[in-house]
């Protein structure tokens, strides 16, 4: 069984973003990108499907100006096989990026597909599982646990009230959720390997997808800021403080 | 046209994500039509009926629902959907899982997670974590759209009197099948409408010592939280998370406490009325973004605290 992971450059999670002084958008110039921790997750996940024999091949794709090539580069050296760039100059929405997926999908027929649950720029939680209904596919979102069994798969999901296991047959799509698994650290020796691992470009065009845009940004703006409040000496302090001046208890 | 919102229940009881889904429907337009798929949940389309504002109610009671399974409630809104100008439902891990399905087959965008509505087609929503806040304008003819429950107020629940029509197509994918669950048990308010809410992180060491959190919360009527760290560690079950990629929680009061305040964490509770931060650590974040600080040690502090309360 084939394997397909999307990934998706964005912002390192440790950057605190800001917004243009015009609120156009953010300010992303230089500022340190990263592999969206969620498609870490996915690119682990994949790796280690084929590590227990689960799976054969695992092929990422990455959609994005040429820099996401750094990305594909990250999941190489975590041990996937080869990459794919579909190349654009801006990245388009959720549902272009699942159109451009399912053409790739069409073209590989693995018979698992993951995905970050979310990338944390946009936050938007909705590629995987519009990929789903494009191919009429099952899936299972914000997964913490998944299990090969046959021609199906057993996925446990995080879900409000606590945790649900779905049983889907293959091919399906999976969503990742932060405790599916700890991805590990590259070595050298497999980031000098990764280079070398195929990687083909690709075009929306070569595919035959129009990117069109469903909505439009008007603005950006920057968070209502809290006012830093004040330090109460003791526990006595912060109960008058409660009553008295917040009067919330 | 009218408004199809999608109720959030568990086949016995209307979730109170989807009263405050009706207010930010309320304010698209002004006729709602309240969606109630499932599986012997005619009890909960009676409620729905009953919610002001409400002028209909869609049953769907049919086996492929039972469970809320994105492949089939998918194809039953994608149908429903077309004849309406918005698809909107919470943006619980129900409304996150099915609704992109739903916009992929009516071939429209997503808005996720809105916490205003400037105007029928235009809605704000947060991103980056909470640290931009961005303005949309939606440029399909229907528009789906989940919504952050805490950012808007509950609609009432009673004073409706909606009709109950029952619709009849039944879509069952066969592809996905519900295998268990482990739903985690609390006397305790839901975590998302709790007034008050005290969350836990690493700084509890363990899961034992969540019973002080837990006695601090029983005394205020709260709700107990935790950081992705005592997650992670196993203190706590995964539906106590709170943060950019757990629950957003924006309760009258909210305890930070044994948490240093990371960014993903503080997505979660920025919006809380009163932070009261506990930490000994005197450079911790958190302390940036709390109203009371305190610097104390957390095991001193808290049976301290709630003996005096
Ligand atoms: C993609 C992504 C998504 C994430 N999503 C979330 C999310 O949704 N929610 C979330 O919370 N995190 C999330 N995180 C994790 C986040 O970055 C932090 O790692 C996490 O919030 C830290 O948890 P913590 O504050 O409990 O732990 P720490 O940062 O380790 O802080 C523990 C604190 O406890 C204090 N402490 C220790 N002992 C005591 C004591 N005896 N008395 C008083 N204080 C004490 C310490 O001073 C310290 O400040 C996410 C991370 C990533 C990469």
């Amino acid at each position: 069984m084939k394997v397909l992971v999307a990934v998706k450059r964005v912002i390192d999670y440790n950057v605190k973003v800001r917004v243009k002084p015009d609120n156009s958008d953010v300010d992303l110039a230089n500022v340190k990108m990263a592999l969206n921790p969620f498609c870490e997750i996915a690119v682990e996940e994949a790796v280690r499907l084929k590590e227990s024999g689960a799976a054969s091949e695992v092929v990422v794709v990455s959609i994005g100006p040429k820099a996401c090539q750094e990305q594909i580069r990250t999941a190489l050296a975590l041990g996937a096989d080869r990459g794919i760039q579909i190349e654009t100059e801006e990245l388009p929405e959720s549902l272009s990026v699942a159109k451009l997926l399912a053409k790739v999908v069409e073209a590989e027929q693995p018979g698992l597909v993951i995905l970050g649950k979310q990338s944390i720029d946009a936050d938007n939680n909705q590629t995987g599982q519009m990929l789903g209904a494009l191919l009429n596919r099952p899936q299972g979102t914000f997964a913490s646990e998944v299990k090969i069994d046959g021609d199906s798969v057993n996925v446990t999901r995080e879900v409000d009230g606590g945790l649900q296991t779905l049983n889907l047959k293959l091919p399906a799509i999976v969503t990742t959720d932060l405790r599916l698994n700890e991805p590990r650290y590259a070595k050298l020796p497999d980031i000098m390997k990764a280079k070398r691992k195929p990687l083909d470009v690709k075009t929306p065009a070569d595919l035959g997808v129009d990117l069109k845009n469903h909505t439009r940004l008007l603005k950006v703006s920057a968070p209502a800021e809290r006012q830093a409040g004040i330090r109460v000496a003791s526990v006595d302090e912060l109960i008058d403080k409660l009553k008295n001046e917040a009067k919330v208890l | 046209m009218a408004i199809l919102i999608i109720a959030e229940h568990d086949n016995s009881t209307l979730k109170s994500a989807t009263l405050n889904t009706v207010t930010a429907a309320s304010q698209m337009g002004e006729e709602l039509h309240l969606l109630v798929a499932g599986e012997g949940c005619a009890a909960v389309a009676e409620a729905a009926a009953g919610v002001a504002g409400v002028s209909k109610v869609l049953l769907a009671d049919n086996a492929a629902y039972g469970r809320q399974l994105a492949e089939n409630l998918s194809l039953l809104v994608a149908e429903l959907g077309k004849d309406y100008s918005h698809v909107v439902a919470p943006a619980t891990t129900t409304g996150k899982n099915v609704m992109p399905r739903v916009a992929a087959l009516l071939d429209v965008g997503q808005i996720s997670d809105i916490i205003a509505v400037e105007a029928a087609d235009t809605f704000e929503r947060p991103i980056y974590a909470g640290n931009a806040i961005a303005t949309v304008q939606s440029l399909d003819a229907i528009k789906v759209i989940t919504v952050r429950g805490t950012a808007f107020d509950a609609a009432a629940s009673t004073g409706g009197s909606a009709s109950v029509d029952r619709v009849s197509p039944a879509h069952d994918a066969g592809t996905s099948a519900f295998v268990s669950e482990e739903m985690a048990k609390s006397d305790r308010p839901e975590l998302t409408a709790a007034s008050v809410v005290v969350s836990g992180g690493r700084g509890l060491g363990n899961g034992e010592n969540f019973a002080l959190l837990e006695s601090l919360a029983d005394k205020l009527g709260g709700a107990v939280g935790a950081s992705r760290a005592a997650v992670d560690a196993g203190f706590v079950p995964n539906d106590m998370q709170v943060g950019q990629t757990g629950k957003i929680v924006a309760p009258d009061i909210y305890f930070a406490v044994g948490i240093s305040g990371a960014i993903q964490h503080l997505a979660g509770m920025k919006d809380s009325k009163v932070i009261v931060a506990i930490n000994k650590d005197e450079e911790a974040p958190i302390f940036q973004v709390a109203d009371y600080s305190l610097v104390a040690d957390l095991f001193e502090a808290v049976p301290e605290l709630e003996s005096k309360l």
